[in-house]
Parts: C-alpha cells; sequence; structure tokens
C-alpha cells in the first residue's frame, strides 16, 4: 500500500521538482548565485531519476484530479498520461536536460544573471515536463504556452543585447501564430467530442470522423500549434534568430526538446491525424518542404550556431514528415536520436564558443582539431551521426524514414534523398571550415579545452549519439520502426549520398580561406525576413490603421464623446428655457397643462 | 334656469381672467391677485359641481366643500407668505418688478 502510494507520486516529483527549484531560487537565492545553480541541478537530476524510475515500471499510475467541472460540457481534470510515449520522452527531456544543466555549470559559470538563468531553465524543465505527462488538451497547452514563454526569458536571457531582445520577441510572436491556430484546432476537437481528454477523445472519435471536412481542419489546425513550436515552413524564421541565447538553451530548448514537443503532440495526437488523408498529405509535404529548405538555407550560413540551427529545421522536418507518412515509430525514433546528437553538437559547439572568447563565425576558427581534441572528437561524433553515417545513430533513424518513403511516397522520398546529400554537405563544410586548416584568427590560435564540467557531458551524450541507434540498444526505450519487406535501395542510396555531399564539400573547403561560394538568395535565407516585413506592413499594417480609425473615430468618437457632446448639447438647448423670469414660467407651465390635458382627453 | 354649465362658464372666464392677468401683468403684487382670482375660480366649480351631484337622499356632495375649505386656508397660507416675500425683496430691491427680478442670486 504505501509502496502504492509512493508510485504515484512519481510523476508528481518529476514535474514538481524542477518547478520547486524555480520557485526557490526565484524567491529566496537570488543573491546566492552558485547555489542557486546547484539547486537547479539537483532538482533535474531528482526528475532524471524519478523518470528512470517510471521508465522501468508499467504499473505505474498517478490519481486524476478534478480541476474544471461544468457538469456535461467541459471538464479539465489535471492528470497524467503514462503510457510507453510518454516515458520514454519523459527520459530524453530530463535525461538530456540534467546533462545540459551539469554543462550550464561550466558555461555559464562567470555569468552575472546565473540565478535568473537557472531558474528559468527550471522552469522550462518543468513546462516541458508538464506537456509530457499532460492527459488532456488544456493542461498541454497551458504547459505549451508556459514553454513558449520562458523560451522567451532564455532566449533573452542577454537582453542588453538588442540582437537578443529582438530574437526574444521574435520567437514568442511567431511561436503565437501556430499557437493560435492550435487553440482553435483544441476548441473544434472539443466541440465535435465533447471532451478534452486524449482518451476519451479516442473513445469518441466517431464523433469527428463522421464529418470528414471537419476533421481535417480540426487536425491542420492543431498542427498548426507543431508548425509554430517545432519551427515548419513557414514559421520557421525564429530559430535561426534564437540562438542569441546562451548555447546550452539552444541545445537544450531549440535542439532536443521543446522544438521536439510539436513531434510529440503529433505523435500523441496521431489518431486524430491518421483518420484524415489530407490532413497527413499536408504535413507530409510541410515537413519535407522543411527538411529541404533548412538544409539548403544551411549550405551558406557563417555562423557556427546558425548553421545548426538550420540543421535543426530539417531534422524536424524529417520528423514532421515520418508523422505525415502516417509512421510514429519512425518519428519518434528519430526525435530520440536527434535529441542526442544535436545537443551533443551544440554543446561541442558551445565548447568551442567559449574557449574562442565568445567568437561564432565559423571562418574565424579553423585548426581546431588538434586544439581541442574532446571537443572535436565528441563535434565528430554528433556530426557522423547527423549526417547518417553508420553505425552512428542518425543512420538508422534517418533511414527508418527515408525507407518509409520509399515505400509509401516517391516525390518525398526523393526530396528527402536530396535533402541527405545536402546535409552531408553543410555539415562536411562546418567541421572542415572549424576544426581543419590552419587558425583563421588570434583566438583561433589561442584556444584551450573547456573545463571537465563541460567535458563529460559531451562525452556521455556523445556515447548516445554512437549507440542509440542501435537496434540493441533502441528497443530498451521505443519501437524500432520495421517494415515489412525492407527493400536494400533506400540505406544503399542514403550512404551514396552521404558519400557524395560529405566528399563534394571535403574537396571544396579544404585549405579554403573565405566562401567559395556566394549564393545570394540562401545567404538571405530565401527573403522569408523581408517577405513577412513586407507581409506585415501590408496587412498587418492596414488592419492596425482600420482599428486605429474605428477606435479614434468611432469608439473614442462616437460613443464616449458622442455621449458627451449630446447631453451637453441638450443641456443648452434645456438652457435656454431657465431666463429666470417668472411668467415665462408660468407660461411654460399654462402650456404644459394644456398639453396634458389635451393628451388625457383627446387620446 | 341656472345650470351647471352657467357655473362653469364663469368659473372659466374667471380662470381665464387670472391667469392672462399672471401671464401679463408685471407688477408682482398683482400676479398674487391674479393667482387668488384664479384659485377662486376653482373654488367655484367645485362648489358648483358639489351643489349639483345630488345624492339619491337629496342631500349634495360634501366633499367638494370641505375640499374648497382647504383651498382657501391654503391660499390664505399662501398670501401671507407670498407678501412677506415681496416685502422682503421691495426691502432688498425697491422694486416689485417681475422683468428685474430674473436671477436667483444677487
Amino acid at each position: 500500500m504505501i509502496r502504492q502510494t509512493t508510485n504515484s507520486l512519481l510523476p508528481w516529483l518529476v514535474l514538481l521538482l524542477p518547478f520547486g527549484s524555480a520557485t526557490v531560487i526565484t524567491l529566496f537565492t537570488r543573491r546566492w548565485k552558485t547555489f542557486s545553480s546547484f539547486i537547479s541541478v539537483a532538482a533535474v537530476l531528482g526528475s532524471f531519476i524519478c523518470s528512470c524510475l517510471i521508465f522501468t515500471r508499467t504499473d505505474i499510475s498517478a490519481p486524476e484530479y478534478t480541476w474544471i467541472d461544468i457538469r456535461g460540457l467541459f471538464n479539465v481534470p489535471i492528470g497524467f498520461i503514462l503510457d510507453d510515449l510518454s516515458r520514454l520522452m519523459l527520459l530524453v527531456v530530463s535525461g538530456v536536460g540534467s546533462l545540459i544543466h551539469i554543462y550550464s555549470l561550466g558555461y555559464m559559470r562567470e555569468d552575472a544573471g546565473k540565478s535568473r538563468y537557472f531558474a528559468a531553465l527550471s522552469l522550462f524543465m518543468f513546462a516541458m515536463l508538464g506537456i509530457v505527462l499532460a492527459n488532456n488538451f488544456v493542461m498541454m497547452f497551458i504547459f505549451w504556452e508556459l514553454v513558449g514563454f520562458t523560451s522567451y526569458v532564455l532566449i533573452g536571457h542577454w537582453f542588453e543585447r538588442d540582437s537578443a531582445a529582438e530574437a526574444a520577441k521574435k520567437a514568442f510572436l511567431t511561436t503565437r501564430v501556430g499557437d493560435f491556430g492550435f487553440m482553435i484546432g483544441i476548441l473544434m476537437v472539443w466541440m465535435a467530442s465533447g471532451s478534452l481528454v486524449f482518451d476519451d477523445i479516442v473513445a469518441h472519435l466517431s464523433k469527428i470522423t463522421s464529418n470528414p471536412g471537419y476533421l481535417t481542419v480540426a487536425a491542420v489546425l492543431i498542427f498548426c500549434g507543431a508548425v509554430g513550436k517545432s519551427a515548419q515552413f513557414p514559421l520557421h524564421v525564429w530559430l535561426p534568430d534564437a540562438m542569441e541565447g546562451p548555447t546550452p538553451v539552444s541545445a537544450l530548448i531549440h535542439a532536443a526538446t521543446m522544438v521536439a514537443a510539436g513531434v510529440y503532440l503529433l505523435v500523441r495526437v496521431a489518431f486524430l491525424i491518421q483518420a484524415s488523408q489530407t490532413a497527413l498529405f499536408v504535413i507530409a509535404w510541410i515537413g519535407t518542404i522543411t527538411a529541404l529548405l533548412g538544409a539548403l538555407i544551411a549550405m551558406q550560413q557563417s555562423d557556427i550556431k546558425r548553421i545548426l540551427a538550420y540543421s535543426t529545421i530539417s531534422q524536424l522536418g524529417y520528423m514532421v514528415m515520418a508523422v505525415g507518412l502516417a509512421s510514429n515509430e519512425a518519428a519518434m525514433f528519430h526525435l530520440f536520436t536527434h535529441a542526442f546528437f544535436k545537443a551533443l553538437l551544440f554543446l561541442a559547439a558551445g565548447s568551442v564558443i567559449i574557449s574562442l572568447h565568445h567568437e561564432q563565425n565559423i571562418w574565424k576558427m579553423g585548426g581546431l582539431a588538434s586544439k581541442l581534441k574532446i571537443t572535436f572528437g565528441t563535434f565528430a561524433v554528433g556530426a557522423l551521426a547527423l549526417i547518417g553515417c553508420p553505425p552512428f545513430s542518425g543512420f538508422f533513424s534517418k533511414d527508418a524514414i527515408l525507407a518509409l518513403a520509399y515505400q509509401r511516397n516517391l516525390p518525398i522520398f526523393s526530396v528527402g534523398l536530396t535533402t541527405a546529400v545536402l546535409t552531408a554537405f553543410y555539415v562536411t563544410r562546418q567541421v572542415v571550415i572549424v576544426f581543419f586548416g590552419k587558425p583563421r584568427s588570434d583566438v583561433a590560435r589561442g584556444g584551450k579545452e573547456s573545463p571537465p564540467v563541460m567535458i563529460i557531458p559531451l562525452l556521455v551524450l556523445a556515447f548516445f549519439a554512437l549507440t542509440a541507434g542501435l537496434q540493441v540498444v533502441a528497443q530498451n526505450f521505443l519501437i524500432v520502426p520495421h517494415e515489412k519487406e525492407a527493400s536494400v535501395i533506400p540505406p544503399v542510396l542514403a550512404i551514396l549520398a552521404l558519400i557524395v555531399g560529405a566528399s563534394l564539400s571535403f574537396l571544396l573547403y579544404r585549405n579554403r580561406e573565405s566562401e567559395r561560394f556566394h549564393v545570394e538568395v540562401l545567404r538571405r535565407l530565401f527573403y522569408f525576413d523581408e517577405f513577412y516585413a513586407w507581409l506585415i506592413d501590408h496587412t498587418q499594417e492596414l488592419l492596425a490603421r482600420i482599428a486605429a480609425f474605428v477606435d479614434r473615430w468611432i469608439v473614442d468618437g462616437g460613443a464616449v464623446s458622442g455621449a458627451g457632446a449630446g447631453t451637453f448639447g441638450f443641456g443648452s438647448l434645456l438652457r435656454l428655457f431657465q431666463v429666470g423670469n417668472l411668467q415665462a414660467y408660468a407660461f411654460l407651465f399654462g402650456l404644459g397643462v394644456v398639453a396634458l390635458i389635451y393628451f388625457t382627453i383627446f387620446h | 334656469m341656472v345650470t351647471l354649465g352657467h357655473y362653469l362658464i364663469v368659473s372659466g372666464i374667471l380662470f381665464t381672467i387670472g391667469f392672462a392677468g399672471v401671464m401679463v401683468r408685471r407688477n408682482i403684487i398683482n400676479i398674487l391677485m391674479a393667482l387668488e382670482l384664479m384659485l377662486n375660480a376653482a373654488n367655484l366649480s367645485l362648489v358648483a359641481f358639489s351643489r349639483f351631484h345630488v345624492d339619491s337622499g337629496g342631500l349634495p356632495n360634501f366633499n367638494a366643500q370641505v375640499f374648497v375649505f382647504f383651498i382657501i386656508t391654503v391660499a390664505a397660507a399662501e398670501v401671507a407668505v407670498g407678501l412677506a416675500i415681496v416685502v422682503a425683496l421691495f426691502r432688498l430691491r425697491q422694486t416689485t418688478n417681475v422683468e428685474d427680478i430674473t436671477a436667483l442670486k444677487f
């Protein structure tokens, strides 16, 4: 009995430990920076241990509490969902989160806002774990927004820099666009099924599926939320700018977990999406376009973190593509491996950045392989996983998606394969420019290895990036997707793509001092920012003008001033009768009496 | 034969004269007098109604007559107050012309 209660407390512990840490740091220990950072790390480690315990046991269930209950109409419980999917996500989020917290101890060791940073990081963990655990749409949406908020705070951590403040604002507003669609989608599902709890919606699924058009609209609207959070085309513009935040934040939020929340959401509501072929089609193609777009832009970037950001966009595109091809297993598999190797890449990039005193331009690096041996080694592992080189984890998960595409949709497969070539190209380019050749600046000549507190998480992540894709390892965590009549063509083509892309890039960029090609359209990110600026200029500006006009002339001018002026005018009119002359009053009085008599007698 | 109609016509004429007096006279005392005339026109019609409204026992309806006594009493009080105000006003402004008294405060 006691054991049962302890077990049912575990999900609560997972969720509330980071929240407690954020509260304590914000309220009490802001002044003691090192102490605050240790509280935060301890909390996330606690969460991780509880997550491990939950992962090993399938019989854990937490009691459900009623939060809002309008009888028969609207019921929002506070409850946890603890299926295979959420238990895996718990492990990934809290595991990668723990490593990044530890790494942050090193990366942020001299930061003035260390307490604020760790409080926000803890709050993020709380929100992210909340998304994973939520068993209904309302809870998920609240944590979803909370994640957006903490992302805003952390991107703008160095808010005294204008670019960081702008980036934070952009990230928040861009994801809000998607979240609005998400909210409408939730309401549509609720209207049709009368419930917000995932299990109940599954039970009443026929109520929604009976109207295919409605279902498609609802599914696509929910997908909008994922488009915003997972930085899919056309709302991908915020993610590269989000790199203004500290590098561990980029690794945790903008590579491993928060951006994957969109994919997690899609997998969670797969029962809805898979009921509509149109929605699947839209999702698959949005993912495909995003994958290609991200890879194309990444080829021409010169900021070490921005390249990784575009690569994240591209990889998220792969996951969404897998969801669109109706395979949750492939999407989750790639999410799982990507969380490790992309977090690893970011943290290794962070290690480079810190040893070069915050230099992020790859053309000012070079020749770092011999100076930062461990960083180089781990970065190389991450890069090999990212480009899908066997036997690194990325090979297996990407191959699973490509094999899926090969079977179900050849156009998508060909775009996916092109993307794989491009991925190999830009990743090799990055590695070659950053780590090989001769140092191209003074800071690069003086670079030295980062402290152990940063190196150890790198090694751990490198281990997982290397092994997470192997059948023997992965099957302990999730269902490894297997296509029934597995063809040898996709893996062979993928390896071919890798070899072509990587060798081409290696030959082209070996010993280069500056950029070899200048493709303006890629350098300028396909003019998305310019286009949005133009769009906002012509739509939002117009709407704002109309709103201002209505406010100024109809609300202020008509209703508010109109009421005042009307009363004033009527008063002036009545004042004409107040002449002060007794006989005038008597006359008016007489007229009034006559009028009264007239109305009572003759009407 | 004098009927109720005759009385009411006289009463109406008196009331009209009174009302005209209130309208056109400038002297406040004259206005007060015209006011009395209007009150008495009303009294006359009330008494006439009483006289012509006879019940089955041959008695007139005394309600109207009681009403008239009230009006006479109130009118007396009103004249007392009104004249007192006029005297006070005359002391202050040396005039009884209503056209000179148009402001509440001076």
